[in-house]
Formats: structure tokens, sequence, C-alpha cells
């Protein structure tokens, strides 16, 4: 039985932990202490299980690809379908459990980093829904690439500041969340969206996505009996990978592989891929493996999709993969871009770009599979990436 | 083995002053620069020197000094060029030196190598800005053994419990964060400081220092009757940035800190 759970200061292993201004030591106490509560509280769970399955849209389809599977010849592919979810990602989960959380610490004033725009619209959403007052802090770049997005959360009644610091994209987004909540931190909760930042936030935010791979384990068992031999995802801080996963680490026959952004190529500060290219070290908030130069600077990242486009990973992926857990590799822009065009076209299905990178990676290795099955988790769908997807493939676009 | 810091705080209390600790982002505009702003703002009576390092994700850091951390990196600085600003510093001057810097290039750069090399350029004490006590504590031994200080931030927020582990781990001072909130300079000084400077003193016989949101002389003089030492950074930064092209920029600098400096000249009974 392998457990991954955060030592009593949030290491797991020597990475995560609490490495913030002394301001926010007590919030985090607080807001973990809060957590704590909630989840013992039967009422907590109650709520977010109703809002989940009737506003959210749990639980997701696990679906068999079947022509994705036949023009590959290879192994059988099923996909976990929180693309389908409430906002069009797997976002809303974290977003919908810390905004109940919010309630009830009585935060009235909820703060949220965006890259892709898909955790600003979940934050966006389900503050309408409970009332509070939202502030999505995005990268100026970011807000280019994801222009719809930026609607979006303004039509949802969120405010939206662009951050024009550093490379203009999440991680600039992230610490000008960061200095926002240590400036208001009494009446602010920081909805953090992903397995990033000071404990509690990394196993936090991996609960709330944790019922990814409850459904997908039970949904396999039902339909093939067995469990699967590999599954996919995406890392980018790493939430839809580590909800995905987590259900399975005791499973040891199951191979579990995590596909980081490879960008242009494996220069730094042409890619996000940090188990390649990175080195322990630490940013907002926790001891991590981060690209950075040999001064100890963060380094500039790039990835055609804005939501792995990030300097550092999810600590918890850094310890399982440290015991030999979980494996990572990454894939390029182009591949990205590939593997998106084949889902559309066996499948109907336009991927988010981030997931589409999951995607490219059990495309590449389904073909030597025979008598495998392969899950991937298509962590969004690609509406929001529709300008990305022209700018790319502009032979599409000509009249 | 009592530091620069120790005996200036000693020194200060003998005299019934209370301390002006100014602080700089190494490096701003060019490392060239540096040793002469420290002498100037030594000149103008600055007790103690935090020689910032800048660094590209400052989170506790406003505009003023995130900018100047940008105009210091773009100018190459790093963490070993600014212990070569300290050891020019050292050769003319004994002032203080607080080296005020984020956790990942000391971790790049290596604590052992920190230690013994911070301790040669005639560095004192070493403050981390995002570094919370309990994940600071493996890393002291080595600073401690080299004989430099170890400077903590308490805050408005922390606990009382919260504030005796910061004052556990600091050595030569406790600086007091005045607001929740990043540095900049403020028009208002913030109602949590008499209750924080009372709350810390409660735990601890260390000499207290606040900062933040401090800019204006009457600040220093409202801070001073209850801390030991007064600390100023975004005033002085965004000095720098307005003044950096012009001749008299040292000697500006020289009379803004001679005006700080002021109010706490007066001996006090």
């Amino acid at each position: 039985m392998l457990i991954s759970e955060p030592d009593a200061g949030g290491h797991f292993g020597v990475y995560g932990g609490r490495y913030v201004p002394e301001v926010l030591m007590s919030p985090l106490e607080e807001l973990e202490t809060a957590y704590r509560e909630a989840r013992q509280d039967p009422a907590f769970h109650e709520e977010l299980d109703h809002l989940l399955r009737t506003y959210v849209g749990r639980p997701t389809p696990l679906y068999y690809a079947k022509r994705l599977s036949e023009s590959l010849g290879g192994a059988r592919i099923y996909l976990k379908r929180e693309d389908l979810l409430h906002t069009g990602a797997h976002k809303i989960n974290n977003a919908l459990g810390q905004a109940l959380l919010a309630r009830r610490m009585g935060k009235k004033r909820i703060i949220a980093e965006t890259g892709a725009g898909q955790h600003g619209v979940a934050t966006a959403t389900v503050c309408a829904l409970f009332g509070l007052q939202c502030i999505v802090y995005m990268g100026e770049e970011d807000m280019r690439r994801q222009r719809l997005n930026v609607f979006r959360m303004r039509l949802l009644g969120a405010e939206v500041v662009g951050v024009s610091a550093g490379s203009r994209t999440l991680k600039d987004a992230i610490s000008e969340a960061m200095r926002d909540w240590v400036t208001n931190v009494g009446t602010t909760h920081y909805l953090l969206g992903s397995v990033l930042g000071a404990h509690p936030y990394p196993a936090m935010v991996r609960d709330f996505h944790r019922v990814i791979g409850v459904e997908s384990r039970e949904q396999m068992l039902a339909v093939e009996g067995r469990l699967p031999h590999r599954i996919y995802a995406c890392v980018g801080g790493g939430s839809n990978a580590i909800g995905m996963f987590h259900a399975f680490l005791s499973d040891s026959d199951v191979r579990l592989i995590g596909v980081e952004a490879g960008g242009r190529g494996a220069e730094l500060g042409q890619h996000a891929a940090r188990f390649s290219g990175g080195a322990p070290g630490v940013l907002h908030g926790a001891l991590s493996y981060v690209l950075q130069d040999d001064d100890g600077q963060v380094a500039l990242t790039h990835s055609v999709s804005a939501g792995l486009d990030y300097a550092s990973v999810g600590p918890e992926h850094v310890r399982l993969r440290e015991i030999g857990r979980t494996e990572y590799t990454s894939c390029q822009d182009g591949a990205a871009l590939e593997a998106a065009q084949l889902l559309c076209r066996t499948e109907g299905i336009i991927p988010a770009l981030e997931s589409a990178h999951g995607l490219a990676e059990m495309i590449r290795e389904a073909p030597r599979a025979q008598g495998e099955i392969f899950l991937l988790n298509l962590s969004g769908r690609g509406d929001k990436d529709i300008d990305i997807y022209r700018e790319n493939l502009k032979d599409l676009d000509a009249d | 083995m009592a530091t620069r810091i120790a005996h200036l705080f000693t020194r200060l209390a003998q005299e019934r002053r209370k301390g002006l600790i100014a602080y700089l982002t190494a490096g701003d505009p060019s490392p060239e620069h540096t040793p002469r702003l420290v002498a100037a703002l030594e000149r103008g009576g600055a007790d103690l020197i935090e020689l910032g390092v800048p660094f590209s994700d400052p989170i506790a850091d406003g505009p003023v000094i995130q900018r100047a951390g940008y105009r210091s990196l773009a100018a190459g600085t790093t963490l070993a060029r600014v212990l070569e600003m300290a050891a020019r510093i050292r050769k003319t001057s004994e002032v203080p030196l607080l080296l005020f810097t984020y956790l990942n290039p000391v971790v790049r750069f290596g604590f052992d190598r920190l230690a013994l090399e911070a301790k040669a350029a005639g560095i004192d004490g070493v403050l981390l800005t995002d570094a919370s006590v309990e994940e600071a504590a493996p890393y002291l031994p080595p600073l401690r053994a080299a004989g430099l200080d170890t400077v903590f931030l308490g805050a408005p927020t922390s606990t009382s419990r919260r504030l005796k582990l910061v004052a556990e781990y600091s050595t030569g001072f406790v600086y007091l964060v005045s607001r929740t909130g990043v540095t900049g300079e403020q028009t208002a000084l913030s109602d949590s400081i008499g209750p924080l400077v009372a709350a810390m003193r409660a735990v601890t016989d260390l000499p207290l220092a606040v900062g933040f949101g401090i800019s204006r002389p009457e600040h220093v003089a409202e801070v001073a009757r209850t801390a030991d030492a007064v600390v100023v950074g975004s005033a002085i930064v965004r000095l720098i940035e307005e003044r950096a092209a012009l001749p008299s920029l040292e000697a500006d600098l020289e009379a803004f800190t001679r005006e700080l400096k002021r109010p706490l000249l007066e001996v006090r009974p």
C-alpha cells in the first residue's frame, strides 16, 4: 500500500513545505486547520458532492476511443472526459472545493492566478455561484493568447488584472496574486489553481481532484474488468495528473506517466520540462524542481500551451518520481498540435492544448503496445485554444 | 563572538539612541554604483545597511523594489557579485552589512559556501525573506558557525507562538514588518506597529527594528518611539531610481538619509 501524504510541515520527502514570508505563516496555518475541519465534516462533503453532481457534471464518462485506437493499431485507448465538465476542464473540481472552504472561513474576497484561463474561469464561475468577489491575476502575454477566457471571466463578473512583470505569464500572475494575498490576507482567500504553493495547497488541491482517479478506477474495472497498463496526463503544476494518479498509487502494475511541455526545444527558456532541465529550488512557497539559471534566477519558459508554461512543478510529483512510482517525459509544441488534430479527426473531440501533450505521448507509444490498455486524462477541451490552433494551422484557415 | 550588528545595538543602547537602517538593492542601477551609494548612506547617518540581492520573482516586494531588482539583474548582478560589492565596501567602512535575500539564489549558491564567502566579504548577517523559521532552521548551522547573524521577520499576523519562534531563531536583532503587505512607501503608518513591538518585547530581549512602509522623517520619529531601529527601503530605492543619471545622485542620497536620521539624533531619556 503506497500512501503519499505530506508530513506535518507539508513536506513530500524533502519537497513542498512552507517557503513564504512570515506574514503568510499564520494564515496558512489557519487555512490548514479550516481545511482539516471541513474534511472531517460530512455536511461539507455532502454539499460538495451534490454540486459536483448537479452543477459541475460529475461523474465524467470514461470513453473508449475506438477509432483513435484502431488508427494507431496498438493499445486500446480510453479517455477520461474531464473536458465535459462545466467550464471545460478539470479545474472546477478544485475551484468549487476551495470556494466552499472560503465561504466556511467567512472570506468574501477571492483571488486567483490563471495561465490558460481555465482556472480563472472556474474560479469566476464558483464566485458567481456563491456571490463572492473575484479578482483574477493573469500575465499580459497569456491574456493575449487566451482572449476568449479573459472575456468569459469578465462576463461572469470577475475582475481580470493584467500582470506586466517578467515573462507576463503564469509565474508572474502567481507572484502578483501572492502579493495581493500578503496585503489583504485578513479578508481574502487565495484560490490557488494547481498542486503548487505552500502547504496545505498541494495536498488540498490534490484532494479536490482525487475524484478523477477514483471514478476512473471504478469505471475501468466495470468496463474492462481490469486496470489500465498505463495512464497518461499532462503536467504543468500537475493537478489533473495528481488527481488521476492518486487512486492508482498502490496499483504497482499501472504505469503513471506525466507529460511536460517540451516547447520548442531543450534549451533553457524554450520549454517547461522541469524534470529534464530543472534542479531543486524554491519558487512560490515550495521546494520543488525549478527551471533556473546557475545563479538561482528562475528561467523564462515557453510552451504553446499557456497552462503548462510554468517554471516549477507540484512537489508531490517530485517525490513520487524520486521513489520511482511515477515517470515523466515531455512533448514539443508541434507534436501536441499534431496529436490534437488526430483526436479531432478520429473521435470528434477538440482537446485543450495542455491535454494534447499527454495525448501526443500516448499516441507515440500506442502502436508499440499491442494488447495493452492506455488511459488518458483528457483534462480540458480546446474551445479556448481555437485562436492558437488557427495561428498554428494556417492551411486550415485559408479560404 | 559578537558581530558588528550586535556591537551597533549595544552602542545605540549605551548612547540612548535609535538606529537608522537603510535598504538598497545591490547592483541597482549597476554593481559599480553600490559601494558609492552605500558610502553616501553611511555619510548621511545610516547605522546599518541591508544589501538586497535581486531575484527574478520577488513576491514580498512592491513595484519600486521589483523594478530595482530587474535593473540590477539586467546589469548582471548575481549573489557572487553582491559579495564582491560587500568586500569593496568593507575595504573602507565598518558599517554593519545585512544580506537581504530570497532563498533560491542561496540554495543554488550553497549555504556552506555562502557562510564562508559572506563572512570573508565582511557581511555580518543574513535575512532570508521567503523562508519561514521552520524551513530555514536546517540551513542555519553553517551561517552561525561562520559567525553570521540570522535575522528573521515578525509580522502583524504572527501569533504569539510564532513570535517566540522568530525570536528564538534570530540573532543580532528581529525585523518586524509594520503591516501586512509588500514593501513600499505609505502615506500613513500602520496601527499594528505599537502592538507588534509590544508583543515581541514580551518574548525577547533582542533589539527590534521596524520596516515596510516607512518613508519620511516623521514616520521615522514615530516608529523610533517604540522600536530600537527604523528601516527605510523603498523611499531610498525610489530616489536612486529617479536620480540615477544625475551627477548629484550621491549627494542627494546623503541629504535624504540625513533628513531621515535627524529625528534619531536627539538623545532620549
